[in-house]
Order: structure tokens, then sequence, then C-alpha cells
């Protein structure tokens, strides 16, 4: 799929709004977009649960490690890792997981619906399926996604606690110390505008590739994987953009 | 009745369909053959609406479906049942679920009475047994079936057929055919069926059209088909020696039922 980004953005638009038009049956919708937000959830826990696990445990120590002044209490490595987690890394790097583990199955999903013709028997038989398909998937991103980012913070910082508890680096009265320190709730509202706006960028960019998919079933492969590219470096971008505006 | 009114489609430079004009009668099985690559596929695609036509009229009981907004699109596709030629069945969903599926999003009615209507298709196409399994555990056949049986629930006015009998052979191809044949005359459907089949041709050939280059090259039954002169159909017709002798035969046998003097008429009066 070669680079062409004026066609891809105005297709891309063209795709969203094909999505709003009444529904055949809100039922359906209702039934599709539950499922998809137990597919985009339940389904992507574990990894999120293991990864954010280890992500607060690895920036603990490393944290500990690099603060060697004795001028510097102990509990400032809780406020940096809390910070560190809220602030970027349960956002980003969740989202960066999640592109590749939703967006990939978002994108192989539509493309071998396309591929074996089920969208156009849809079509055929009368549906919207840009509304029926990719409105679902958009909307379960936008809610699941973030509830993913939060679970992956809260996981995130207790990993972190345990982590200094285990190697002996901080206490865990010293560490809850430290998570009380100077905490701004706006950091919080910060990291929910990146995680709605990553949410975003995951389940569109994915259904987009997945939804035009033309060939056989190496495009498959091929829309999957650049539905997973195109969403890292757009979470990136935007990671950027909303850094510069917000903070 | 559907009536395509010199039809054209392009991509690109690339001309697919050249002005083609037929007409698909109501209660019959009508069929679209052709070599590869004649047009036959855009044909239909574009009959349903799924691709474009770049001119050209395309009349469902004379409502105008190429000048109709998406709204009035909806209504004349939710009369349209097709049958694909990989099938479509949802992956995820049962036998039982992808029959039920256009009744759940279009149909009226309690799901009592959704149930009774899908066990009724099921059991027209013989798959009641079959209704609690994934396309995946059931045979290429099977899956035509049930293909056929979530086009007819919810009783349409048209049927759409994408080379019903590739991949299956030649026994579960007559079941299909006469499945499709009797349930056009049962609900006195307009069938459209897209194949290569010679024994679909043969067998349910009510209206043939012949596509050669984009162009409809001969028009006729299957029974005008044995007497036909035109060489390019001949040629693809009775491709083989076994065929062109069958076709002899048939002609000879046609001859001595005295069915020759009716074709004499007809050819006469095509004069």
């Amino acid at each position: 799929m070669e680079f062409r980004f004026f066609y891809h953005f105005g297709n891309f638009l063209i795709m969203l709004k094909g999505m709003f038009s009444r529904p055949e049956n809100m039922k359906m919708y209702w039934k599709q977009f539950m499922q998809q937000c137990v597919d985009i959830g339940v389904g992507s826990f574990g990894i999120v649960f293991i990864i954010s696990l280890f992500m607060g445990g690895v920036t603990t120590l490393q944290t500990a490690y690099q603060l060697v002044s004795p001028i510097i209490p102990r509990s400032t490595i809780a406020q940096i890792v809390r910070d560190t987690i809220i602030l970027e890394f349960a956002p980003t790097l969740t989202s960066i997981v999640l592109a590749g583990v939703v967006g990939s199955k978002i994108a192989s999903e539509l493309g071998n619906m396309r591929i074996s013709e089920q969208i156009d028997a849809l079509e055929i038989m009368g549906i919207n399926t840009k509304g029926y398909l990719i409105a679902p998937k958009i909307l379960a991103g936008i809610l699941m996604i973030p509830v993913l980012i939060c679970i992956a913070g809260f996981l995130g910082i207790w990993g972190g606690k345990e982590a200094g508890e285990l190697s002996g680096v901080i206490s865990s009265e010293q560490f809850m110390q430290g998570l009380r320190q100077e905490f701004k709730a706006y950091n919080v509202f910060f990291a929910m505008a990146k995680s709605f706006s990553f949410g975003f960028i995951i389940a569109s960019v994915s259904a987009y590739y997945g939804y035009n998919v033309s060939g056989g079933a190496l495009e498959i492969g091929k829309a999957s994987t650049t539905a997973v590219v195109v969403s890292c470096i757009l979470i990136l971008f935007m990671d950027y953009a909303l850094t510069a505006i917000l903070l | 009745m559907i009536e395509l009114q010199d039809i054209r489609k392009s991509f690109g430079d690339k001309e697919i369909l050249k002005g083609v004009s037929a007409v698909m009668e109501s209660g019959k099985v009508n069929l679209i053959i052709g070599s590869s690559g004649s047009g036959k596929t855009v044909m239909m695609k574009c009959i349903v609406g799924l691709m474009k036509v770049n001119s050209g009229r395309i009349l469902y009981d004379n409502q105008d479906f190429t000048a109709m907004d998406d709204k009035a699109k909806k209504t004349i596709r939710q009369e349209i049942g097709m049958l694909f030629q990989g099938s479509a069945l949802f992956d995820s969903m049962t036998v039982e679920q992808n029959v039920m599926f256009p009744l759940d999003m279009f149909g009226t009615g309690t799901l009592r009475e959704k149930k009774h209507r899908v066990a009724e298709c099921l059991e027209r196409v013989q798959l009641k047994d079959a209704a609690k399994k994934f396309p995946a555990e059931i045979s290429g056949g099977m899956k035509k079936r049930v293909g056929i049986a979530r086009a007819i629930v919810l009783n349409p006015k048209y049927l759409f057929c994408d080379e019903p009998n590739s991949g299956l052979d030649p026994q579960t191809s007559l079941l299909i055919d006469k499945l499709i044949t009797s349930l056009t005359k049962e609900y006195n459907i307009t069938t459209v069926i897209n194949t290569h089949d010679m024994n679909t041709v043969m067998e349910s050939g009510d209206k043939i059209v012949y596509m050669y280059q984009g162009v409809k090259q001969w028009e006729g039954s299957n029974k005008d088909i044995v007497f036909s002169k035109d060489q390019k159909l001949n040629d693809f017709i009775f491709a083989s020696e076994f065929l062109r002798e069958a076709k002899e035969i048939r002609q000879l046998e046609m001859f001595k039922d005295g069915k020759w003097r009716d074709q004499l008429k007809k050819e006469q009066g095509d004069k």
C-alpha cells in the first residue's frame, strides 16, 4: 500500500461521513457495539495487565538507580513513578501495545469480511456497512481504550510499589507517601484527553485499512501491518501535539 | 422483471460493458454466461448496485435503480437475495444465526415466528440438522445451501446467484440447480445466475444471455442453444469433442420428435 497522504485522508473522512445514517435496527447496532466493547476491553485486558505491572516495576527500579543523592528523599521515587506513568507510560505505551493487539484484530477482521464478500452480502441486504461494522468499533475503541489506560495507570503504580518493596529500594509507606506529594488532578485530565484521542486513532485507522482491503489473503496481512504502523506513528504525533498544547 | 438498457461500465480506459441491453424475466431462471473476462461478474455487480454504471439504466419492475437515491435503493435491496460464489456466510455465527440475521435486521414478528421461518428455510434446503454448526464445520455444498436459505428468508422478489456451482461436485451442483429452479417457480422470483456450468445451462436456463468481450453476443433459452448457429456461442458451450457429439445427438433426437418444426417456425418468425 503506497503512501499517498491526501488520497487516504480524503477517503478516511468519506468513510467517517458514511457512518452517519439512521440505523436499520438500533437493537442490532447496540448488540454489535457491546460485542466490540467485550472484544476490545476484555480481549486486551491480559496483555495490558502484564505490561502495566512490569512498566511500573521497571520505572521504580530505574528511577531509584538514578536518584543517588542522599539529599533527595526516597518518596520522590514514587512521585516520579506516578507522574511518569500517568503522563506518558499508561496512555502512550499502552496505546502503542493496543495498536498492535486491537488494531491488527480490527483490520484483519474487516479485511477478511471484505475478501470473503461478507461486506458485499451486508450491502446487498441494504445495510449501511460503515455504520454497522465501523461505527461500533470506533465507539467501543473510544470507550474501552481509556478504561484500559486507567487500569494500566493503577496497575503500573501498584507494580512500581511492589517492585520497590521487593527490591528494597523503597518501603511501602515511603511509596504511599510519595504518591500523595504534589498530586495534580490536571495530569489525570491530560492522560484522559490523550487516551480518548488514541482510542479514536487506533479503532478508526485500523477500520479504514481493513475495510478498504482489495485482492487476496496476502493483502489482509499487509493491511494489518499498515494499520498498526500508521496508528503508532499517529499516536506519537498526537502525543507530541497534545503535550505541546495542554502542558 | 429486471431490464438493462444500454449499460456501460469502464475501469479507467478499459471498457468492460459496452452497451448491454437485456431483460431478466420474472418466475424464470435467467443465466448470464460467458468466458472469463467477458464482463458477466461486473454486469451482475452493476445490476445489484455493488458497482455504479457509467451510463445506461437498470429497471427493477420499471423503477429506475440507477437514478435512485441511497434510501430508495435500500428499499429495492431489501427485496434482493444473493448467493455469493464463496457463500459469504458470517464466520462468527452458526448456520441458524446466519439465516436469522436478515430477519433480525429487517424482519418483524416475535422471536418464535422468526425461529419458525428460519427452520422452514433450513428445511427447504435440507439443512435442519446443521442449524447449530458454524460455517467452518460444514462442506462447500452445505455452505451454498445455507447461502440460499439466507437469501430467501425474507421472501425476495429477485434472487442473484454468482457462480453457485463453483467448486462443487456434479451431483451437488445438480442439487443446487434444482433447488434454485424450484424456488424460482414456487415464489415467482426473478432469478439471475452467473455461471460457467454447462449442466446449469442445459438444465435450468429458461433464459440465457451470452456475453462476449463486454457485449451481449446471444440471447435465447436452453432449447434454442442446441440449434444456435452463433460460432462464438458454440465454441464456448460445446467446447469439447464430447459435447459437440452430444449436441448432434440431441439435434437428431429433436428432429425425430418433430421439435425441429417449432424451431424452424421460430427462426422464420425471427427473420
